[in-house]
């Protein structure tokens, strides 16, 4: 009999719930038992809340138990997991539960069921495919086919993504370069990171088509620091392409050439910036930068440079594969293809949904997410990270769109939802949106370095009650300070979780220390 | 009057006061990287790495590595948060501050920890065993609150479980003391 396969993720989130602890038990049973099995480190399915979640393959599909802790490993071998056995852990066939089943995965589409690093692995599952076509086409023909697909940038901005390399491609210089945001610094936000861990050839051949289709032959993937788990595994994964010639000089003896680095920042929320980015990649402080000129033309080094966000880049293979009409048929409006969605914060059922643009947040929140973890009423979601809107309830039929959400004066940004129960203080958090804003100024420009302290000031005595009317007139007329004489998105958008904040809220500031709280 | 050779007095500074251990450790980061593309980050990065954090001392050291003034070396560390002047305590634990743990009871867990540590944010614990850092996100924004202990990601961070894993990181630096 050959060996049992048994997965247990070696996703960051998995980690923090002890997926190793739980993967040497497994190890330490299995090897007491006699029993041979075969234990892969694969990335997460996305089903945050059930890890660590262990699969065991059997004849009819990978069986799912989940959360398994130490103290289960002895009762799941005594029940038979090992043979896909029931248990109370057991969710049945793993991509049968429904969480997964009705996703529509096509960036994550080997994320949790592949070994991260095993390149083997990436390409029984498709992977390189959209390189190989890459290879074949002409460097307008691919930028047409990103163009085409309709993919815009999923960090934030979404910005069309054919559009920025056209421009590359057409710009002249000597060296031309292609770089990847991966400095995913928004709260509720993890996709990149679980692309990262999960499946990181997967951006190792975007980046590369990425630089075939533009001329660039050199890329920096630009980590944020506090992912170390992501640093290791793109750093695994890039020496084994270059060792089996998916990267170097003379890539798939194409006689292409592209090289690729991954630089870590520090922990300066600003580096996500794209201007500020690259400034720190040039290593500088993260200032950002006046446009234009654009990266595009004048990026790192004053060279013509793509910068795209990893879901972005991940998502460039796929395209490629399947073509640009594949993926330009899921979704709505202008917003085309999928979107990897983030449930955070205070969710039941928190984890990463993919889906094609178009879904409700309500269908998110409820029929994904299960309702708030605490079971109290939801009462406000914050979507697209510390700059975006915090909505109310009577907003959560707004489907996740990028011009639904601008509706609505909100950003679907990197498509994180942090979710908050009734017990939230809404003024709190506005004051936190300001502090942040003040902790991670880049300091460039006046409206954002100065007035996101005078912005924590005069909400704490709009609080405090102290003239709340004049307060607020004061507030209003900052924020409106801060969105039209900002630099960048950081002094811009403070004013919306500030603002959505007290639009929708304002119950929550007009608490005088005396007053009871009405709850 | 004779005239004299005038000479313009150059006083050579002294590059740093490190000691030769920090200094050898600083030179070889440096010599190792210097010749990558914006090599000042991934050159701080490895001084930290190195030696914990990266002292004011080698500063002026770096900077003549790298052909920099020392005004800009010293404007990159303390523009990035994660880059610390100070020697940290044996391990240090970053702290999620950020909204999608808020919404679990991060501030609630905030609180908890300087109180047990009695230590603030940037502050070392009186045994100088632990480092307390805020961090804005970790990543791990589904099962928060969170932390990072060193590079271990801990998730759904009660007080209580807080205590443990405090207890925790103290009793291995008893075994393997550094």
């Amino acid at each position: 009999m050959s060996a049992i396969k048994l997965y247990v993720p070696c996703d960051a989130s998995a980690l923090a719930v002890g997926a190793d602890e739980t993967a040497q038990a497994i190890a330490a049973q299995a090897q007491a038992r006699g029993i041979d099995i075969q234990l892969v480190r694969n990335g997460s399915r996305g089903m945050l809340w059930l890890e660590p979640l262990v699969e065991v393959e059997t004849a009819q599909g990978r069986v799912a138990y989940g959360p398994v802790q130490v103290e289960d490993v002895a009762g799941l071998f005594d029940a038979g997991f090992t043979r896909g056995a029931e248990h109370r852990l057991g969710h049945g066939l793993t991509a049968a539960m429904p969480y997964l089943k009705n996703q529509q995965r096509l960036t994550f589409a080997r994320v949790g069921i592949t070994d991260p690093l095993s390149l083997d692995d990436y390409l029984a599952h498709g992977g390189y495919q959209g390189l190989a076509n890459a290879l074949l086409m002409e460097q307008a023909a691919i930028v047409q086919c990103v163009t085409d697909s309709g993919l815009r940038g999923r960090g934030g901005a979404a910005f069309p993504a054919g559009i920025k390399w056209r421009t590359v491609l057409g710009a002249q210089a000597e060296q031309k370069y292609i770089v990847c945001n991966a400095d995913e610094g928004d709260s509720g936000t993890f996709s990149d990171r679980m692309v990262m861990e999960g499946d990181p050839f997967v951006l190792i051949e975007g980046m590369t088509i990425a630089g075939l289709a533009t001329g660039a032959t050199r890329g920096y993937i630009y980590l944020r620091c506090e992912y170390p788990h992501a640093h290791r595994a793109l750093n695994a994964a890039i020496a084994t392409a270059y060792a089996n010639n998916y990267l170097g000089e003379n890539l798939r003896d194409s006689g292409r050439r592209f090289d690729l680095e991954v630089r870590l920042g520090a922990g300066a929320y600003i580096c996500g910036e794209e201007t500020s980015l690259l400034e720190s990649l040039e290593g500088k402080r993260g200032q950002v930068r006046f446009k234009p000129p654009l990266p595009a033309l004048q990026g790192l080094f004053g060279k013509p440079t793509v910068i795209n966000n990893v879901i972005t880049l991940a998502s460039v293979p796929i395209i490629l594969a399947r073509g640009a009409e594949h993926y330009k048929n899921f979704g709505m409006g202008r917003s085309r293809g999928t979107l990897p969605i983030q449930l955070a914060g205070n969710i039941k059922l928190g984890g990463l949904v993919e889906l094609a643009f178009g879904a409700t947040l309500r269908e998110l929140l409820y029929d994904y997410g299960g309702g708030s973890l605490s079971g109290r009423p939801i009462r406000a979601v914050q979507v697209g990270g510390p700059l975006g809107a915090y909505l109310p309830e009577s907003q959560f039929d707004t489907k996740l769109d990028y011009e639904a959400f601008v509706e609505i004066k909100g950003m679907l940004g990197h498509g994180g939802i942090v979710v908050f129960d009734d017990s939230v203080d809404m003024a709190a958090q506005a004051r936190y949106a300001m502090e942040f804003c003040a902790i991670e100024s880049c300091g460039k420009c006046t409206p954002c370095r100065i007035g996101s302290t005078r912005g924590v000031e005069v909400i704490d005595r709009l609080i405090a009650g102290e003239q709340p009317v004049k307060q607020e007139a004061v507030l209003r007329d900052l924020c409106e300070t801060l969105t039209y004489g900002s630099l960048c998105a950081l002094g811009g958008l403070t004013p919306y979780p500030v603002l959505s904040a007290l639009n929708h809220f304002p119950q929550d500031f007009t608490k005088s220390p005396h007053a009871v709280a009405a709850a | 009057m004779k005239s004299e050779k005038r000479v313009i007095p150059i006083k050579l500074e002294r590059l740093s006061s490190l000691a030769p251990a920090q200094r050898t450790t600083v030179l070889e980061v440096c010599v190792r990287m210097k010749a990558m593309p914006g090599a000042l980050l991934p050159i701080l990065h490895g001084v930290q790495d190195a030696l914990g954090f990266v002292p004011k001392d080698a500063v002026p050291l770096i900077a003549q590595e790298l052909n920099l003034s020392r005004a800009e070396v010293h404007g990159v560390v303390t523009f990035y948060h994660w880059f610390r002047e100070d020697k940290p305590g044996r391990q240090v634990v970053h702290l999620c501050r950020a909204e999608a743990c808020q919404a679990v009871g991060a501030t609630e867990l905030e609180a908890h920890a300087k109180r047990t540590l009695g230590v603030d944010f940037h502050g070392t614990t009186a045994d100088g065993a632990l480092t307390l850092e805020p961090v804005y996100c970790l990543g791990n924004c589904a099962l928060g609150p969170s932390l990072m202990i060193g590079e271990q990601l801990r998730g759904r961070v009660t007080p209580r479980r807080f205590d443990e894993l405090m207890q925790q990181a103290r009793a291995s630096q008893a075994r393997s003391p550094a």
